[in-house]
């Protein structure tokens, strides 16, 4: 209906068979997510959810879960990736949901969103001082060090963790843990 | 003075300081009703000796403060169903709620408590009953076996949008998680098929808990709630208190629509000149069927079924087109393929309507009614959604819709329905269920309730019965449970009691032998149900599959040596059986089986087995590839 939605398969016959054009913009791409639920801390609760991404074959890239300020009321961060059609049924469904208080997609807000990641490495007298000036570059912290490895944490949006996870990949990595994207929406004050 | 100011505080029921130190937990603290302290001591014996004192007013008070009851946690359950206002507990007793039956020997509630034979076959009537009647079903069962006996008709319910609450035994909660005896966890195994369900871990939840699982159950998108009593919740005592308002913050069901839509929608239906309405089980679910009447009959619109939207609109009307889909007519599934506006009402564009979907209603144009936003856009685009009660927008759009010209679309829609009428061969000698279901038509005027079971019989019902009142056709149709019939039945006997219908159960004898042990039930109840058992000797629709797509390939098929002897099955429940093996018997059967009040009677119909139901669109095919006839029409005569 409105013009910047993009079609599903079955309305791109419907427009080819009725002779109208089809715009580049209009043909399905898919998207990635993120989507903050406020639900009840209550055992189960999480389960549902967990349980409807499986159930219904959405896909789930990640999710972060924890406690809120109101300690009946725990918030999840999922993300996850399709088309236009598969996010609003994600959207739709998880508000269906009656453990579920709130959902909010953030993608079409302003909104901060980090992630955290432990990286192990082997390293040697001769790329030490290469790991930890990479490292100073991206502003992260060395946390356990031993004769061989190191251990480092990065904190920051996913775009950057990737960066440096990308990095460290000429290097010999031992272990990558990573935690969950976790995001909230920008109270905006300034614009442009 | 002193000791009459402290007893005067314990008659307002504010515990003297001492006593709340002793009392502690916040819950005590914050509850309205009185509190008797339960440990006795010197304040206590100080009461008690205030009465001579204080004078007679006082005494009647306090008297009342100790007479507060404590009541276990199965009798709470007991009495917050009949706040409720629960009428029937399909149930069957267990060692985890055998608390649950004692007190209910003990309080004689005002509900009745029928015990079924089956689990799976109590869940079935209980989806019957709600069915029939419109209100919620329950259902009560043990921990373990119990529970996962009902798993077929939770599903069931949850595909159909059924309104059921279903209460399962639990083991002790200090035992939950140890491979207990008769332990299973309800709650993980029907996460995915219940709209919600509880575990009650606190005796103060329970009256709570049964309020919100009805709430749950029957507003919005009605369906199954499932609550897990765990055998130490039903033992504990405390006061019962049932609550007033329901507090669930995440659950806030659409009820009542915006105007714009609403408005949008009746300017698409004045701009079209091949509307037509795609009705189903959402409008009988929401008893909008008399606005859906006059919608359709102000405007000209012709109107097309699902399998669960029969009854709706009668189906003896000139716009009624019957069921579409699969199965459905051919004129019905024309009318979608060459409809430029569908106006869906309470229909979830299943994928048994609408074939595949690429080349489902190409030219049309669709409006969506619906109380489930879920549903909206989740398989076909729709240009104008209505989120709200059917009922409710039905009501509010009668008023804005006209006569439109649909005179030219209604003549094309009557030449369609000449082309390819629904008919079978009649001239042969030979019985078919075709004619069983016309000649129990006949009988009944269309006044009957009809349950059917699932296969080639609830097809040619669906298609040949021309129903006319809305809740007069229940079947099982999302999940296609065999063995539905005859339990959902019995539960929708119980419901329409006293009403003087006539509740007609068709099936195959497949799904028959499934749940045939409620007979003895209905038997006992004294249900004059008519039972009525196509019998093919074989699994109908399964063949028709084998001998359309798989070379006539009958693997597992036949029944003739696996069936009973349905008169001495039906006589050994006590109930009346009764035989037909050719057209002439059917009418004298049909007539001794109407005579007979007091029982069920069985009516076995031995039907050829060569029949198959047409028209069909193949699974996978679009809705314009119809199958009408046998392609060599005398194999196998």
């Amino acid at each position: 209906m409105a013009n910047n939605v993009t079609l599903t398969p079955q309305q791109i016959i419907r427009k080819k068979a009725q002779g109208e054009p089809i715009y580049p913009d209009e043909t399905v791409h898919e998207n990635r997510h993120i989507i903050a639920v406020l639900v009840e801390n209550t055992i189960g609760a999480l389960n549902r959810v967990i349980n409807l991404f499986s159930a219904r074959g959405f896909n789930l890239e990640s999710v972060a879960v924890g406690e809120t300020d109101d300690p009946s009321v725990s918030r999840m961060t999922i993300v996850t990736t399709g088309d236009d059609r598969i996010i609003a049924q994600v959207n739709r469904q998880l508000e269906r949901l009656v453990d579920v208080l709130e959902s909010v997609d953030l993608t079409e807000h302003e909104y901060v969103e980090r992630e955290l990641c432990l990286l192990k490495v082997n390293y040697t007298s001769d790329n030490r001082s290469e790991l930890m000036d990479t490292l100073e570059i991206f502003r992260g912290k060395v946390v356990d060090v031993t004769a061989e490895t190191m251990t480092f944490e990065l904190t920051g949006p996913t775009k950057k963790l990737n960066a440096f996870i990308g990095m460290m990949r000429a290097h010999d990595i031992v272990e990558i843990a990573r935690s969950g994207r976790v995001a909230m929406r920008r109270s905006l004050q300034f614009g442009d | 003075m002193y000791p009459f100011f402290r007893s005067a505080l314990v008659a307002c029921g504010i515990p003297p300081a001492t006593d709340a130190a002793r009392l502690g937990s916040p819950s005590n603290a914050e509850s309205n009703s009185m509190r008797v302290p339960d440990m006795k001591s010197e304040d206590d014996a100080k009461t008690d000796a205030m009465p001579e004192t204080t004078g007679d007013g006082m005494s009647e008070v306090q008297a009342s403060v100790r007479a507060t009851l404590r009541m276990s946690g199965a009798e709470i359950f007991l009495r917050s169903l009949e706040a409720e206002g629960v009428e029937i507990v399909f149930g069957h007793p267990g060692g985890a709620v055998i608390k649950v039956y004692d007190e209910m020997a003990r309080i004689n509630p005002k509900f009745e408590h029928i015990l079924v034979r089956h689990e799976q076959g109590g869940t079935h009537a209980a989806e019957g009953y709600a069915k029939a009647t419109g209100k919620v079903g329950t259902v009560l069962v043990t921990s373990g076996p119990g529970a996962t006996n009902t798993v077929t008709g939770i599903a069931d319910a949850y595909l159909d949008s059924v309104p059921i609450v279903v209460f399962t035994g639990q083991v002790p909660t200090a035992l939950i998680g140890n491979d207990a005896f008769q332990e299973c966890d309800t709650i993980g195994i029907t996460r995915s098929i219940t709209k919600h369900s509880f575990l009650v871990r606190d005796v103060r939840d329970m009256a709570k808990t049964v309020k919100q699982a009805y709430h749950i159950a029957r507003t919005g998108r009605p369906g199954p709630v499932v609550v897990d009593l765990p055998k130490d919740v039903l033992l504990a005592e405390t006061e019962f208190e049932y609550p007033d308002e329901i507090d669930l913050r995440g659950y806030t069901p659409p009820r009542v629509s915006e105007d714009r839509p609403i408005r949008r929608a009746a300017e698409m239906i004045a701009a079209a000149q091949k509307p037509l309405l795609y009705v189903g089980g959402g409008t009988v679910n929401s008893d909008a069927s008399e606005f859906l009447t006059a919608i359709a009959r102000k405007a000209r619109i012709p109107v097309t079924t699902t399998l669960h939207g029969l009854g709706a609109f009668p189906e003896d009307d000139e716009l009624s087109l019957g069921m579409l889909g699969m199965h459905g007519t051919w004129c019905a599934n024309m009318a979608v393929q060459n409809a430029d506006l569908i106006i869906a009402v309470g229909a979830r564009f299943d994928d048994r309507v609408t074939g595949k979907l690429d080349s489902w209603a190409p030219h049309a144009k669709i409006i969506h009614i619906d109380i489930d936003p879920s549903c909206i856009s989740k398989n076909v685009y729709v240009d104008c959604a209505i989120v709200g009660d059917v009922r409710n927008v039905l009501e509010r759009l009668v008023k804005l819709v006209d006569e439109c010209g649909t005179n030219d679309w209604l003549r094309q829609i009557k030449a369609w329905r000449d082309e390819c009428p629904l008919s079978f061969e009649g001239t042969d000698g030979r019985l078919r269920a075709q004619y069983v279901i016309q000649k129990i038509r006949e009988k009944t005027q269309g006044d009957a309730v009809v349950i059917t079971d699932v296969g080639q019989h609830q097809m040619w019902t669906a298609q040949y019965f021309q129903f006319l009142h809305p809740r007069s056709h229940i079947t099982s149709g999302g999940l296609g449970t065999m063995g539905f019939c005859l339990p959902a039945a019995m539960g929708a006997a119980f419901g329409l009691r006293g009403t003087g219908k006539t509740i007609v159960s068709i099936s195959g004898d497949g799904g028959f032998v499934m749940n045939a042990q409620e007979l003895s039930v209905c038997a006992a109840h004294k249900l004059p149900i008519k039972v009525v058992v196509i019998n093919n000797n074989f699994l109908g629709m399964v063949r028709q599959w084998q001998e359309l797509f798989h070379d006539n390939r009958f693997s597992h098929t036949d029944l003739k040596s696996t069936n009973p002897d349905f008169v001495k099955l039906a006589e050994a429940h006590h109930c009346v059986g009764l035989r037909a093996t050719k057209p002439e018997e059917v009418a004298g059967v049909l007539d001794e089986a109407w005579k007979i009040n007091d029982r069920p009677v069985l009516m076995d119909f031995q039907v050829i087995k060569e029949e198959m139901v047409f028209p069909m669109v193949p699974a996978g095919a679009s809705t314009g590839e119809m199958i009408t006839k046998r392609l060599t029409p005398n194999a196998f005569v």
